[in-house]
């Protein structure tokens, strides 16, 4: 009370004090406008130009990261079509050398079977019947000039030997068929086996040309990504999007497998390396050692998925030499299978610990011991063994979602930060603007409290302008 | 690189060192005094609740002991019983056992003293727990909190309980608490100034022992 009182000329009269304050106030505002104006002017001109100046920069960052990103993610998309296109030459090339190398014996097969064919096809061709030997005998006999029984006699021998001819042709002609169509049963298998080797080569041939289609599809994608196709681009984009959703959700699936993991080998861990240590605060030893070993089965699975060239995450692995990737492959899988041994007599051991305290728990409470009847009391105990060696192996296949997560992060990461960075920009632009207006804003602010001496100046300028105006007026008239 | 890495192995050897000496400060160590004077000797069976409950909620590397409280306390002969649990689960167990097994034998045999000395017990508890280095440690009483010195046992001077939390169980009303109750009020409100005013960190009295067994070893 007694502050603002201080601030007053005459305490007694408040109103009269308050007037006075304010009309000092006033008058000194009033000269101090044009430096005020122009305080706010310039505040304002240098917030905007700050902000023009970072958003423009934003913009430019965005710009050579978009850049980047785009060079990275099509880098990668070409390694990988290439990849690709490298897997399906080598099936192509599987195919011609597991099944076009016989070909050359196929086709000798074909030919000899064409050969026995036409062979058969010749022999098979119709034998025309021995020309009648009595012809000459019936023309001697038209040449005789006198009739009688010679004739006769000899028309009769004639149409005997005729007969006899005849007969014997037919039985020759009839063998002649019967001996063809033998050889054309016997060319039957010929031409099915001729017709299975056709539909096999044919059937060859459809893979090798739906190999051939993948790959003219590949190519073109590949095609697209050395042309730095905007279309491609977001299709890789996209792909990096899905990519990273389906590797996160087996990666959250694994983790729970991984967290299961843990609480099997965790307390018999504390069997090992006591359980009253402490890393931390909060942080068992034993619960660290039992995440090192999972951690540990992890990367014993990644070496062992980049041995086989399943996932490519160290080079150095993939560049080894053959003979010592298959060294790596045997030592990852030989220690996961140690591991896997571990665990799962840890998870035995877990189950021992547990009945044992119970045990305990029951004596302490003294009540009677529970009575274990039959083999399934066991199976408990026998489904933590099985888990135990068998989560580590599972937990091997982690490597494949990681890889695609840290290869897809990378992308999607990119695209965000450049989103982000746009929109900052734009937000630190519009910011920008809005103090261009705003600056006009704070000037008539500043003017509503003096706003009667600006009326007295107004009114003093127009009295002045009005008398200058007449006086020129005067002047004109009177000139 | 090498730079790096050097760095690295000092910051986990550092942080492993650190880890090691730490481990006692995660333990717990009780000292639970029993008294066995008068009329009180017939509640052994409640202790030896209190003592099952105790070894049911104490992990590996905590420490117990149980002594009663005598004529003069102030002596390890009147420990009945005492351990600090092994590293290993298992091995702790067996030691649970071996303690249950030594307890129930006193229970069986207990003898009332003619004097109760429960500041010597008081002191002899925060020798032991101070000697197990452990970082919560408590002392239980399982008495009614009557101090009846004998002849020549001096026990008013300033005793020193830093760091240690006290709890009194089971503490029954007396025939002169009944007649007027601010015998048996003062009685406990003088321990509590006492036990505070030698540095204990909390004073904790349990009477309901069927539904509040907890904040025996409950810290808070």
């Amino acid at each position: 009370m007694s502050d603002w009182h201080s601030w007053l000329f005459w305490p007694d009269s408040v109103a009269l004090s308050v007037l006075a304050l304010g009309t000092l106030a006033m008058l000194f505002l009033y000269a101090a406008r044009t430096p005020m104006h122009g305080v706010i002017h310039s505040l304002c001109h240098l917030v905007t130009q700050s902000t023009r100046f970072f958003s423009r920069w934003l913009f430019l960052s965005a710009e050579n990261l978009r850049l980047r990103n785009q060079s990275v993610l099509l880098t990668h998309g070409e390694e990988g079509a290439a990849l690709i296109i490298e897997r399906e030459f080598e099936r192509v090339a599987d195919v011609i050398r597991k099944d076009l190398h016989e070909f050359p014996a196929l086709q000798r097969k074909l030919m000899e079977e064409v050969t026995r064919i036409e062979e058969d096809y010749r022999k098979s061709g119709e034998v025309p019947p021995p020309p009648p030997e009595w012809v000459g005998a019936l023309e001697s006999v038209s040449k005789l000039k006198s009739g009688g029984d010679i004739p006769r006699k000899l028309l009769e021998d004639i149409s005997k030997s005729i007969q006899k001819i005849h007969d014997k042709t037919l039985v020759e002609y009839r063998r002649a068929y019967e001996e063809r169509h033998k050889i054309l049963k016997a060319a039957q298998p010929a031409w099915r086996s001729v017709d299975k080797l056709a539909s096999e080569m044919e059937k060859k041939m459809l893979t090798l040309q739906g190999n051939a289609k993948q790959i003219d599809g590949h190519m073109k994608t590949y095609e697209g990504m050395r042309a730095k196709d905007s279309k491609t681009e977001h299709a890789l984009n996209t792909s990096a999007f899905v990519q990273l959703a389906i590797s996160g959700l087996v990666m959250v699936i694994a983790m729970g497998g991984a967290f299961i993991n843990y609480k099997l080998i965790a307390l018999p861990m504390s069997e090992m390396v006591g359980a009253s240590d402490y890393i931390t605060g909060n942080l068992k030893t034993s619960d660290v050692a039992a995440l090192v070993i999972i951690l540990m089965e992890a990367s014993m699975g990644l070496f062992l998925l980049e041995s086989l060239r399943i996932t490519q995450l160290f080079p150095r692995i993939a560049s080894m030499d053959d003979r010592m990737r298959h060294r790596l492959m045997l030592a990852s899988l030989i220690f996961l299978i140690i591991l896997a041994g571990i665990e799962s007599s840890l998870a035995l051991m877990r189950d021992m610990l547990i009945t044992d305290k119970a045990a305990l728990m029951r004596d302490l409470a003294s009540v009677a011991p529970v009575v274990e009847d039959g083999w399934f009391t066991r199976i408990p105990m026998a489904g933590q063994m099985i888990m135990g060696f068998v989560l580590p192996f599972a937990l091997a296949f982690v490597a494949i979602p990681l890889e695609s997560t840290v290869h897809s992060l990378r992308t999607v990461i990119g695209v965000l930060l450049v989103q982000s960075m746009r929109g900052l920009a734009f937000v630190i632009r519009f910011v920008g603007v809005i103090f261009t207006r705003i600056a006009k804003v704070l000037e008539l602010v500043y003017d509503i409290p003096i706003v009667i001496p600006i009326m007295i100046e107004n009114w003093v300028k127009a009295l002045r302008g009005g008398s200058s105006g007449k006086a020129q007026a005067g002047n004109g008239s009177k000139s | 690189m090498k730079r790096i890495l050097l760095v690295a192995s000092v910051l986990f050897g550092s942080l492993f060192v650190s880890a090691c000496g730490d481990s006692r400060m995660h333990s717990h160590a009780v000292y639970m005094l029993v008294d066995t004077s008068g009329t009180y000797a017939q509640e052994m069976n409640k202790a030896t609740r209190i003592i099952n409950y105790l070894l049911a909620s104490l992990n590996s590397g905590d420490s117990l002991a149980v002594a009663k409280v005598e004529t003069r306390s102030f002596t390890e002969k009147d420990i009945i019983a005492k351990v600090t649990f092994d590293k290993r689960p298992s091995q702790a167990t067996i030691q649970k056992r071996a303690f249950k097994t030594k307890v129930e034998a006193f229970a069986k045999d207990v003898h009332g003293s003619a004097f109760t000395d429960i500041t010597g017990g008081l002191i002899q508890g925060a020798e032991y727990l101070n000697e197990t280095k452990a970082g919560i440690k408590t002392i239980v009483i399982f008495s009614d909190m009557q101090e009846e010195l004998g002849h020549g046992t001096v026990r008013d001077f300033p005793i020193k309980l830093d760091g240690i939390r006290i709890v009194a169980l089971n503490v029954t009303k007396l025939g002169t608490d009944n007649a007027d109750p601010r015998i048996y009020l003062d009685r406990l409100a003088r321990w509590e100034e006492r036990t505070r005013k030698a540095g204990a960190t909390d004073w904790v009295m349990v009477n309901d022992l069927e539904n509040n067994m907890e904040a025996i070893l409950n810290t808070r």
